[in-house]
């Protein structure tokens, strides 16, 4: 079967919009940073997709992807040790429970 | 692979190896010796700094034109070299407070880490270099935001850091992968400059653009993407609130500059001179607007930051004699800005206060941190014989050189936001000189760090603007 390159695309951009759905709307921060993967994998997405089908004689895509995936871990890895930090101090992993700075 | 090709990569070989070192020292000396690690580390790091401001610079491409050393990357490094030498000054006591010396080699450790990164931001040529560089520089500041452990504001702070960071990194890559879209297959800033003239206008790139803005924005704290600045800074230990607020953002700006003007430098008319007008003015009004409020000495500089961010991306305007001048408005905003954070830092070691309202009468007890606040605050606004005033005015003549009308009316704005935060900065200086009352900080001797970087800020705000010398490097760096 010949997939023209929207059949990817679509759902990137659905994906890209579900994380940022998600990351506006959602109150636990381990919920929050499941949207923050979600947006992040629709880019690396993005980039394979492109790769593939614009420029299939080169490699720059997936090389970017590789190292864009490798990025992603140690953001979350950062992200869980400063929310473990944040559930050490409050008990629970609730953002509305992290609002002593306002305004 | 020619290895001979990591000569040209000195800088960040230097940073490497103070890294190495600090980081071997820290593991494998004893208790006896730790108390060495401070000073060793300061006394390296000023080492490396005149090292990196008299070696010469290499024009060099490496690694296939991926990465670059030129002179205005070189002098940007050693710019942000200085600020980091006088942020490990002002931060050395905090340092070695109960609460942190058992920690004080991760501090430098990840302090070099971050540098390090910013220093592969300004050199990259290549997104992908890029990216990495960003990121380096970016994630071990969010464990530096959350190193008073047992505050409870530090965390919130790392966490809203993080969150946010990651947000905007995810919009940074999704602009990027559109970009990816119209770059022939190469994510080189060359071959996207030449790419991007070739093909037409579409709603992809003005989407890529706005996502690019928005991604590196959020690192300059620019309006629309400043949310999280605040609240960071205020929660932050505040060596780190002076670390983020000046060597973190001139090397974004200066990143910012060198892949809008090289990757999308054709699309400047079309596409993102308008973007960066709003982003430009809303920045500057905005951040002056809320500063007027703060009590919070923190959360006053954060609002302040902001606002004199507007005032760096006013040189992305101007082409390279606005790289000349931002790079100059960098130094002075470091020397300025590191000042007033020398007094706030000293003030909070020794007596744990923060608010505007504890700095009432200050002079009597301290005359001579009262002194040199006031000249950072004098320099921050722009008041004549201080550095502040000329590097808004070089600046200001950069962006007018241009000559179009439009560039005009927005420094026309820029100048009646500067009266306008005359007058919060001089609510700093009233405070501490006129207003009546006793003391509410008691008599203290600052640290001997806090005293020399002190001592260095004082001497940047008077003579950075009187000697020529070193808007004179910055010119020549810039175009040789």
């Amino acid at each position: 079967m010949d997939l023209s390159m929207l059949w990817y695309l679509v759902p990137s951009v659905i994906m890209f919009a579900a994380g940022v759905y998600g990351f506006v709307t959602r109150k636990n921060m381990i919920a929050l940073l499941i949207s923050l993967e979600l947006m992040l994998n629709s880019a690396d997405l993005n980039f394979v997709v492109f790769n593939r089908y614009l420029f299939p004689d080169m490699m720059e895509g997936m090389v970017f992807t590789l190292f864009a995936i490798a990025i992603a871990a140690a953001e979350t890895a950062v992200a869980i040790a400063i929310i473990v930090n944040i559930y050490r101090a409050v008990g629970n992993t609730d953002i509305n429970s992290v609002k002593k700075m306002k305004y | 692979m020619d290895y001979s090709q990591f000569g040209a990569m000195l800088p960040e070989l230097i940073i490497l190896g103070l890294f190495l070192v600090v980081f071997l020292f820290d593991t494998f000396s004893g208790d006896g010796s730790k108390r060495f690690l401070t000073p060793l580390t300061t006394v390296l790091f000023g080492l490396a700094t005149i090292a990196i401001w008299i070696l010469p610079s290499c024009d060099m491409e490496v690694f296939s034109g991926m990465y670059v050393n030129d002179s205005a990357c070189k002098a940007m490094k050693a710019i942000l070299n200085v600020g980091v030498f006088i942020v490990f000054l002002q931060s050395a006591k905090w340092v070695e407070s109960d609460e942190v010396a058992i920690r004080k080699g991760e501090f430098y450790e990840l302090l070099l880490v971050t540098l390090f990164g910013m220093y592969l931001m300004i050199s990259a040529r290549h997104f992908l270099l890029f990216i990495i560089g960003l990121e380096s520089a970016s994630l071990p500041l969010a464990a530096l935001v959350a190193f008073n452990k047992k505050h409870y504001e530090s965390h919130e702070a790392a966490a809203k850091y993080i969150l946010t960071a990651v947000f905007s990194s995810a919009i940074l890559l999704m602009g990027l992968s559109f970009v990816y879209a119209f770059s022939g297959g190469s994510l080189y800033f060359d071959d996207i400059r030449q790419n991007v003239i070739a093909g037409e206008y579409s709603g992809l790139l003005i989407a890529a653009i706005a996502f690019m803005i928005a991604g590196i924005g959020f690192k300059l704290s620019l309006v629309p993407f400043h949310l999280w600045t605040a609240d960071v800074y205020q929660g932050a230990p505040t060596a780190i609130t002076s670390y983020l607020s000046v060597i973190s953002k001139g090397a974004a700006a200066f990143a910012f500059f060198v892949i809008f003007v090289q990757a999308f430098g054709p699309l400047f008319d079309h596409m993102w001179e308008w973007m960066m007008y709003a982003v430009i003015i809303a920045t500057i009004t905005v951040g002056n607007l809320f500063a007027i409020r703060q009590k919070n000495m923190k959360r006053f500089m954060a609002f302040s930051s902001i606002s004199q961010a507007g005032y760096i991306m006013l040189g992305v305007m101007a082409g390279g004699i606005g790289l000349a001048s931002m790079m100059f408005y960098i130094f002075v905003y470091i020397v300025s800005n590191l000042g007033a954070f020398a007094v706030i830092s000293s003030i909070e070691n020794n007596s744990g206060k923060l608010l505007m309202d504890d700095y009432d009468g200050l002079h009597k007890t301290n005359p001579w941190l009262s002194f040199a606040m006031t000249l950072a605050m004098f320099s921050l606004a722009g008041i004549p014989p201080f550095a502040g005033f000329f590097s808004k005015i070089l600046i200001f003549t950069a962006v007018t050189s241009t000559g179009s009308m439009a560039l005009y009316m927005l420094v026309l704005i820029a100048l009646i936001n500067t009266i306008i935060s005359l007058y919060y900065y001089l609510l700093v200086v009233k405070a501490i000189w006129i207003k009546p009352g006793d003391a509410k900080i008691d008599s203290f001797k600052s640290a001997c760090g806090e005293k020399i970087a002190l001592w260095i800020c004082v001497a940047g705000i008077i003579f950075a603007g009187i000697v020529p010398c070193i808007y004179e490097y910055c010119v020549n760096a810039v175009i040789g």
